[in-house]
């Protein structure tokens, strides 16, 4: 399966996304630069973290218009897997494949940390290797991670089972403290209507070798992999 | 064609929570205001284009504020009237 890992100004985190491809899971992967308007037959797209275009304006909202967004929008509504990871989830929601919008975290502070999330849907095309509400262990980096949308936008999410990840502790329980940014709902990670874009605040793709403290995030991308073969 | 500016004013939605705001309210506390009630902290944007009049140049800066420079999700915005530049 051939991952494509878009490359904006900024980016930072498209190397890890490429390591964690081909090193972990024995996968081909490619950088997509983000002026082109190529795929390159990529199955996979996978928008990375990291501080596009400076963040100016608000965070995502400009690459949002890079060239290369035209085909990846085609690409997920076609039906294809995007990934959007920390910068790359709020490109995703500013281009309008996902709802809801990443505010300023709720202390002001910019958050380096190994949180918990829980899994709260295995069913999904990201999840199917994880139990449902087993804890995972992947770090956060973001300053603008307080997911925010409104309450029938959240209703709908939890009534259609697409709150994927939630900020948890290690007992699983959702609460406040729990909360590294303020997320309503203590939203960590949603798919969209078609159950083929996924965004998440949390960085799977660093979480792929007890060397960096979790490999808890080889399995969403193996999940992708056990469905797409299945 | 005539040379138009107009600023735009982007707030965060009212009823959000807006923690920037929070912060310089509590600071201007801590200075002694104690009658600020509230702040919000928004962007200040100046557009300068052509056009052929100033209504049209509200109409198109009303429609840039709907595509990029507001995120309907989370922020307010307030265009003031187009001057001539």
């Amino acid at each position: 399966m051939k991952f494509g890992i878009v490359t904006f100004p900024g980016s930072n985190c498209d190397y890890d996304a490429y390591h964690a491809v081909t090193e972990i899971l024995g996968e081909e992967a490619v950088y997509l630069w983000h002026k082109d308007h190529d795929l390159q037959a990529s199955d996979v797209i996978i928008l990375p973290g990291g501080f596009s275009y400076g963040d100016y304006l608000r965070a995502g909202a400009i690459a949002r218009f890079s060239p290369i967004m035209q085909e990846v929008a085609a690409h997920a509504k076609s039906g294809g897997p995007v990934i959007g990871i920390c910068n790359g989830f709020q490109i995703a929601c500013e281009a309008g494949l996902l709802p809801g919008a990443l505010m300023r975290n709720s202390h002001l502070q910019f958050v380096s940390a190994q949180v918990r999330v829980r899994v709260e849907n295995s069913g999904t095309l990201f999840t199917n290797l994880y139990e449902t509400h087993e804890i995972l262990r992947v770090p956060v980096a973001h300053g603008e991670g307080r997911y925010v949308a409104s309450s029938e936008v959240l209703d709908g999410l939890e009534n259609d089972a697409r709150v994927i990840f939630r900020y948890a502790d290690a007992k699983g329980n959702i609460n406040a403290d729990a909360n590294p940014n303020g997320s309503e709902r203590n939203i960590a990670g949603i798919i969209n209507e078609g159950g083929n874009v996924l965004g998440m605040m949390p960085h799977p793709e660093r979480a792929c070798s007890p060397l960096v403290g979790s490999s808890d995030g080889v399995r969403l991308f193996e999940s992708i992999l056990a469905r797409v073969a299945a | 064609m005539s040379k138009f500016r107009i600023a735009v004013h982007i707030t965060p939605r009212k009823g959000l929570l807006d923690p920037q705001g929070k912060a310089v309210s509590d600071a201007l506390h801590t200075l002694g205001f104690k009658a600020v009630k509230n702040v919000h902290v928004g962007r200040y944007v100046i557009i300068e284009t052509d056009s052929y009049d100033a209504i049209t140049a509200e109409e198109a800066v009303t429609e840039m504020c709907g595509k990029l420079l507001a995120n309907p999700v989370t922020e307010d915005f307030e265009i003031e009237s187009a001057v001539s530049a």
